[in-house]
């Protein structure tokens, strides 16, 4: 029974090979099939797995290495119903973007399913061990496999550019984050994160654990593309084929974020206890600065892929604020807003995706009112706006209530504006988008001549127009905003997440399940009610979504008529960000590197 | 132990990322980040280096006798096979670059500027 553990990682990968193997006899239908059986059976073991680790976490020790007297060499698959929920969620959303992808292409080589299964392997991996440099690899075979899919369409320039940005950013962070196993290990001698965290506790931070934590979290940010370390997402997603970006900002990027709390709570929970104050002001600086600068690039894209692209740097950024509350409810807020999120932001590309599938363009501009012709996807694209403004009471609202609450709580109850904000104009953005191309409101031009040659340029995948979207092609996202909408409606979900919040945040009982098999019981958490101050800062940033879109869409009278005072410096602010985001590989290592040197400075000053 | 390979290997992080910043070529780009990588081997073997330890190879010797920590080892291993397939993959893209853009130039790369 145990041995149903490693089954999430290998079917995906074994299934992977043999397609491989057998691409030159399998038909398209056997090869689609193939890949959904094995996505299916991943599927179901990670419910499986789910279920057992709901009653009790346990952890797998591959090749019978297990620990002895709470020593352990081996190596551990370690199941909690955090990491083996967010490995259900992966496999969702990749099987969500295989029945989508299986329309989509016109011909795909079957090499397309195999990436899409590594992809899914390597994610599993990440989320479903216990080993620090395990977590590492399965980093990098994700980042590998995530690079190949992003420059899938090889023929054209811009996704070219793309995979290569991403993958020399990506690839620098692997190499921070070996440098900083290599020196825990000198440090603990050990390789499993329980085991690291178990040595590391009862000493105080010295330099090196503090170099050692901050090369980690940057490398996990840079996955989750914190700014300034998020420069690589918005040309990955720009260009990456839509399947693809459903599982980039739908789930990938959220795997950093698991990341930076799996090893803070597991690794430096002990000797980082005594600097929370300091560690919680970088945390949060970082996230707010994120959030802020991912809203606004986010509103000047028409770039409907990169302004989605934003929006998720946007959000991201309220994770990391979230990390920074060192909170348990603020975890479990975390985590109901990564599923809301991830599965409407999911949808959303979807829809983009059938833009560009039609019309063979997904500038905001050129596809002024061309989207009568597919009303579906309209009613589908604004329902998503509405969510990711965090309408009540769905699912991105209640984790945003209690992210707001925790905030509260932690006495950084400014946070809510921040939080507000970003809602407001994420969200606003999405309807602007949907009523300029769904509804053909607002002007058909651009205000930026600039800008409208940029797109011009720009090359876009699948250069053909269709008369016809495919039924699969609207019914996945919409099912996905079905989900998205009801899971924190389903009766016991965010009790259930809150109990989990507990669990990963609990840096001792850890230790214990894992190192010595201990079976551990935590009192049910208590179950946080939504607020009438929540419901009311849900409705205001619905409201300010809408306003967003009404003055993206109408406003340009409103804008000239702005007093020179204050239009000026605003318009050279976003002019200077926007400028920043060259597409240079050179400036975007150079920013890396700042803001690595940055948060490492910080760290070392504020922590000793 | 000695500080040689540490400071080598801070020296190679520093000036791989300089190179990547500075370059005016993909190809040169892709090495710069091997060499980047190669910082991260130094660092792992260091680490687990003992002054006069043997190669721990462990068939036919005694058993007392002191041996490197084979597992940084392993890892350096498990490290270059990431960066064999890493890099092959980015210099397929740049082979792919040159023939769409007739450039190497990441400043002749012009699909994503903002």
């Amino acid at each position: 029974m145990t041995h149903l553990t490693v089954l999430p990682i290998a079917v995906p990968l074994i299934a992977g090979a043999l397609l491989v193997a057998l691409r030159p006899l399998a038909s398209r239908w056997l090869t689609d099939l193939t890949s959904l059986a094995a996505i299916g059976a991943a599927i179901a073991l990670c419910a499986i797995l789910l279920a057992k680790a709901a009653r009790q976490p346990f952890a797998y020790w591959l090749g019978g290495w297990r620990p002895n007297h709470g020593v352990t060499v081996g190596i551990s698959l370690s199941i909690d119903p955090f990491g083996v929920g967010l490995a259900l969620f992966s496999a969702v959303l990749v099987a969500a973007a295989t029945i989508y992808s299986i329309r989509y292409f016109d011909a795909v080589d079957g090499l397309f399913q195999v990436l899409m299964l590594l992809f899914c392997a390597a994610m599993l991996g990440f989320c479903l061990t216990g080993d620090l440099f395990n977590l590492i690899v399965f980093f990098e075979l994700m980042g590998a496999v995530a690079y190949a899919l992003t420059a899938h369409r090889v023929e054209e320039r811009a996704p070219i550019q793309g995979a290569l940005n991403f993958a020399i950013t990506n690839s620098i962070a692997g190499y921070a984050m070996f440098v900083a196993v290599a020196l825990l290990y000198a440090r603990t001698g050990a390789l499993n994160m329980a085991q690291i965290g178990a040595t590391l506790d009862g000493h105080p931070a010295d330099p090196l654990v503090i170099v050692a934590m901050t090369m980690l979290f940057a490398g996990f940010l840079t996955k989750a593309a914190a700014v300034p370390l998020h420069f690589w997402l918005a040309d990955a997603h720009a260009v990456a084929p839509t399947p693809v970006c459903v599982l980039f900002s739908g789930v990938m990027i959220e795997l950093g974020i698991y990341a930076v709390a799996r090893i803070y709570w597991v690794i430096f929970a002990g000797p980082m206890h005594a600097h929370l104050i300091a560690l919680r002001a970088i945390l949060i600086a970082t996230g707010v600065i994120t959030a802020l600068v991912g809203a606004v690039m986010c509103t000047v894209q028409r770039h409907v892929k990169r302004l989605l692209a934003f929006s998720s740097i946007s959000h991201v950024g309220l994770f990391v604020c979230g990390i920074g509350l060192f909170d348990p409810h603020a975890l479990a807020g975390i985590a109901t807003y990564v599923i809301g999120h991830g599965l409407t932001k999911a949808a959303l590309f979807m829809c983009a995706g059938v833009l560009l599938h039609r019309f063979a363009t997904i500038d905001e501009f050129d596809l002024h009112g061309r989207g009568r012709e597919v009303p579906a996807a309209g009613v589908l694209f604004a329902a998503g706006g509405l969510l990711l403004a965090g309408i009540p009471p769905f699912t991105i609202f209640a984790g945003k209530s209690l992210l707001e609450q925790a905030a509260d709580t932690t006495g950084c109850s400014w946070l809510i504006a921040v939080f507000v904000i970003v809602s407001a104009l994420t969200g606003g953005a999405v309807l602007r988008v949907a009523g300029r191309v769904f509804l053909g409101w607002g002007p058909a031009e651009g205000p930026d001549p600039q800008q409208e040659q940029a797109a011009r340029e720009r090359v876009d995948e699948n250069l053909d127009r269709r008369e016809h979207t495919p039924p699969t092609m609207l019914l996945t996202p919409a099912v996905l905003l079905a989900l998205a909408a009801a899971v924190a409606l389903i009766p016991g979900a965010i009790p259930a997440i809150a109990q989990g919040a507990a669990q990963f945040t609990d840096h001792a009982a850890y230790q214990a399940w894992i190192l010595r098999s201990l079976p551990v019981h935590w009192p049910t958490a208590a179950s946080s009610h939504v607020s009438t101050e929540d419901v009311l800062y849900g409705i205001i940033s619905t409201a300010g979504a809408l306003a967003a879109a009404a003055i993206g869409l109408f406003g340009r009278p409103l804008r000239e008529a702005l007093p020179r005072r204050l239009g000026v410096p605003a318009v050279s602010v976003i002019h200077g960000l926007r400028r920043l985001h060259s597409g240079h590989i050179g400036d975007y290592i150079a920013w890396w590197t700042a803001g690595v040197s940055l948060l490492g400075g910080a760290c070392l000053l504020a922590l000793r | 132990m000695s500080f040689i390979p540490f400071a080598t290997a801070a020296w190679l992080f520093v000036i791989g990322l300089w190179g990547i910043v500075a370059s005016t070529n993909m190809v040169r780009t892709v090495l710069c980040l091997t060499v980047v990588q190669s910082s991260t081997y130094l660092v792992l073997v260091g680490i687990g280096y003992r002054s006069g330890g043997r190669a721990p190879i462990v068939a036919d010797i005694p058993a007392v006798t002191k041996l490197v920590d084979p597992t940084v080892q392993v890892l350096v291993l498990t490290d270059i096979v990431i960066e064999a397939a890493v890099t092959a993959l980015l210099l397929a893209l740049v082979v792919q670059a040159h023939k769409r853009f007739g450039s190497v130039d990441p400043a002749e790369l012009r699909t994503l500027k903002d």
